[in-house]
């Protein structure tokens, strides 16, 4: 590998559940990854700063309060507003049914409730290939 | 042999048979209602009264939650638990623009005392105990309860009910903090304090080993950091001047329930003895009362998955038992699609009846502390005490649980065995039923979601602007620079804040004005 993935875990909004997105953030780790965490209740904009401050290659957004479409779509605005490409995707406590639309926003995966920390870490490895 | 040891989840080893000679002590002499208290903080326990049935609600408008509170009173359940939306929780009116999509989602959403004159009208506030469940603006919303209790005409001398009022908790789990540490714990020592004085019924905190048990402590750690975040808030309020006699037995607790069955049980058992002994012999409190170890325990949210959701119901239906048979005075269940959403009327009415058959149906009230005097559970109640023990002198030797959570020490600590315990489950090393064994080829999820309604978030501004016009503007400017000036004088700003909310400013000028003496909480970011 000559460049490990540089991947940036990110709290939206107010929810502050955050015992799935540490665990994550350990799990990436373990696994080689570079892994940056922002903390609880960042606002879209407070995310992207980081995510060029860090220079990351990905943004994983971890929202589990039900605001997933609502702070999805502002994740794209915002980037749509400042012309950036960055790669994003979203997890946390999502509906199956919900993937599909946040597809369609922007993201470039989605992580339904229930997904194993092995399908994310194969997901972020396929991107390294 | 050594490979067949067996551990529970906090460590402890467990024998495949225990018999009298594992009792070196004479726990068995114990009396429930008598020092120290393991059997059971009343003599009669449930066979006097059954445990209140409490189950957590609240969502959307403030005219929805009265409709479910009605409801829930109506089936039976003898106190209510409010939600509140994370706006709220976090000291944010409704019409913030970080509050776009929150509004009324997750808990009911409250600006001014107007939408506590709404939910509760009707409700017999002398009859049915109310718990709030809040933390970093607790102030505010404990300040409107009072007021609110008042403006119906009930006495505050008399009110019961509980606010959740652990701020250092949040710091850990849960996340709804708003100001730097000792500013919080401070605030939290206010409302003890006013307590105290004024509204002498009331629980002004239940110390919650819950959440951080949900963030990934095992029940040995759950246990020693409520008993620690406790000590800290004992601590801050008797410098106050009022002594351990005038509040302790107004502090209440909340934990959880998931694992094995006779780990919990040994658990609470044992808390409430090491948590007697603690108030007699740390703080020579003289009052039985003070030494009781109050509680919520409930059928943690932990414990239950997306997969097979029906299965929680059974899970749910042990949690009951176990809290039952370990003395809880107050009982609540996740409901089957908790893991996942807001409870259906429907998912919530399984709970109710949950334990209401285990009330009526399996005589769980019949005779107090029926485990008592197993070899098992008692030896293992022992063990429970010494290892609780042990953790929080550890913690202390540290630097007390404040410097720990400031730092983010515990914090660290609980995170990394998150992971452990999670990839136990995702490896199958932790046996989760229908999640890692035991699962269906193809499931199809069936389950409801909990609509958002956005007509609602309209609704709510438009009656907070409404509020805004009605009332007298500059008698509210008045109110919020008194706090200021409470605040800035170190005084207890309490009385001040239920000044400000009678005249209905609203939570998030309330908390501004915190916040201008006090700033806000930096987060310490690591995993």
């Amino acid at each position: 590998m000559e460049k490990k993935l540089r991947i940036l875990l990110a709290k939206p909004g107010l929810d502050g559940h955050d015992v799935g997105v540490k665990v994550l953030a350990h799990a990436l780790k373990d696994e080689g990854f570079d892994v940056v965490y922002t903390g609880l209740r960042k606002t879209i904009n407070q995310i992207i700063d980081k995510a060029i401050d860090k220079q990351v290659d990905i943004i994983g957004l971890s929202i589990l309060s039900g605001t997933h479409l609502i702070l999805c779509q502002q994740m794209k605005d915002e980037l749509d507003k400042r012309s950036l490409a960055i790669k994003w995707i979203a997890g946390g406590n999502i509906p199956d049914e919900d993937v599909p639309k946040i597809l369609k926003i922007g993201a470039n995966a989605a992580f339904p409730t229930g997904t194993s920390i092995h399908a994310v870490i194969e997901y972020f490895k396929s991107m390294e290939n | 042999m050594a490979n067949n040891e067996l551990f529970w989840e906090s460590g402890l080893k467990i024998n495949p048979l225990y018999t009298a000679e594992d009792l070196q002590t004479s726990s068995n002499l114990e009396k429930p209602g008598e020092y120290p208290f393991t059997r059971g903080i009343h003599p009669l326990m449930y066979r006097k009264r059954p445990f209140t049935i409490r189950q957590y609600a609240g969502f959307g408008t403030p005219e929805e939650t009265h409709e479910r509170f009605m409801y829930l009173i109506k089936n039976g359940q003898t106190g209510l638990n409010v939600a509140f939306d994370l706006p709220t929780q976090t000291g944010l009116d409704s019409d913030d623009p970080r509050a776009i999509g929150e509004v009324g989602r997750v808990g009911m959403a409250v600006d001014t005392l107007a939408d506590f004159e709404t939910v509760f009208e009707g409700i017999d506030l002398d009859q049915i105990t109310v718990s709030l469940t809040i933390n970093g603006s607790a102030i505010v919303l404990v300040a409107m309860y009072f007021a609110v209790a008042q403006k119906f005409g009930f006495d505050i001398k008399n009110l019961r009910g509980t606010a959740q009022n652990d701020i250092l908790k949040e710091f850990i789990g849960r996340g709804t903090w708003i100001f730097p540490v000792p500013a919080s714990v401070k605030l939290v020592v206010d409302i003890i304090e006013y307590a105290a004085r004024e509204v002498p019924k009331y629980s002004p905190v239940s110390v919650c080993g819950y959440h951080i048990r949900e963030s990934g402590a095992n029940p040995i750690q759950e246990m020693s950091y409520a008993f620690s975040i406790a000590k800290a808030y004992i601590n801050e309020t008797l410098k106050r001047g009022i002594t351990i006699d005038d509040f302790a037995s107004r502090l209440s607790f909340n934990f959880d329930i998931y694992g094995n069955l006779f780990e919990q049980i040994s658990k609470f058992r044992a808390g409430r003895r090491l948590w007697a002994k603690i108030i007699r012999e740390q703080y020579n409190a003289q009052k039985d009362e003070s030494c009781h170890l109050r509680m919520i325990a409930g059928g943690g949210g932990g414990g239950l998955t997306k997969e097979q959701p029906e299965n929680n119901i059974i899970r749910s239906a042990y949690y009951a038992l176990i809290s039952a048979l370990s003395g809880t005075q107050t009982m609540a269940l996740c409901s089957y699609d908790e893991a996942y959403t807001i409870p259906t009327e429907k998912a919530a009415e399984i709970s109710l009846r949950t334990m209401q058959i285990l009330i009526y149906e399996m005589g769980i009230c019949d005779t107090v502390d029926p485990l008592g005097g197993s070899y098992f559970v008692e030896s293992m109640t022992n063990e429970f005490e010494t290892a609780i023990k042990q953790t929080m002198e550890q913690v202390e030797k540290e630097g007390d649980i404040i410097e720990g959570i400031s730092s983010g020490r515990i914090q660290e600590a609980i995170s990394k065995q998150a992971y452990i315990r999670e990839k136990g489950i995702q490896e199958g090393d932790v046996k989760k039923v229908g999640l890692n064994c035991f699962k269906k080829e193809e499931e199809v999820l069936t389950v409801e979601f909990h609509p958002y309604n956005e007509e609602n978030y309209a609704k709510q501004i438009a009656k907070l602007n409404k509020i805004k016009a009605e009332r007298d503007n500059a008698k509210v400017k008045k109110c919020l620079e008194q706090i200021i000036e409470d605040a800035r004088a170190d005084k207890n700003i309490m009385p001040a804040v239920i000044e400000a909310v009678k005249v209905y400013a609203t939570v998030s000028e309330i908390t501004n004005a915190i916040k201008d003496v006090y700033g806000e909480y930096e987060e310490q970011v690591y995993f």
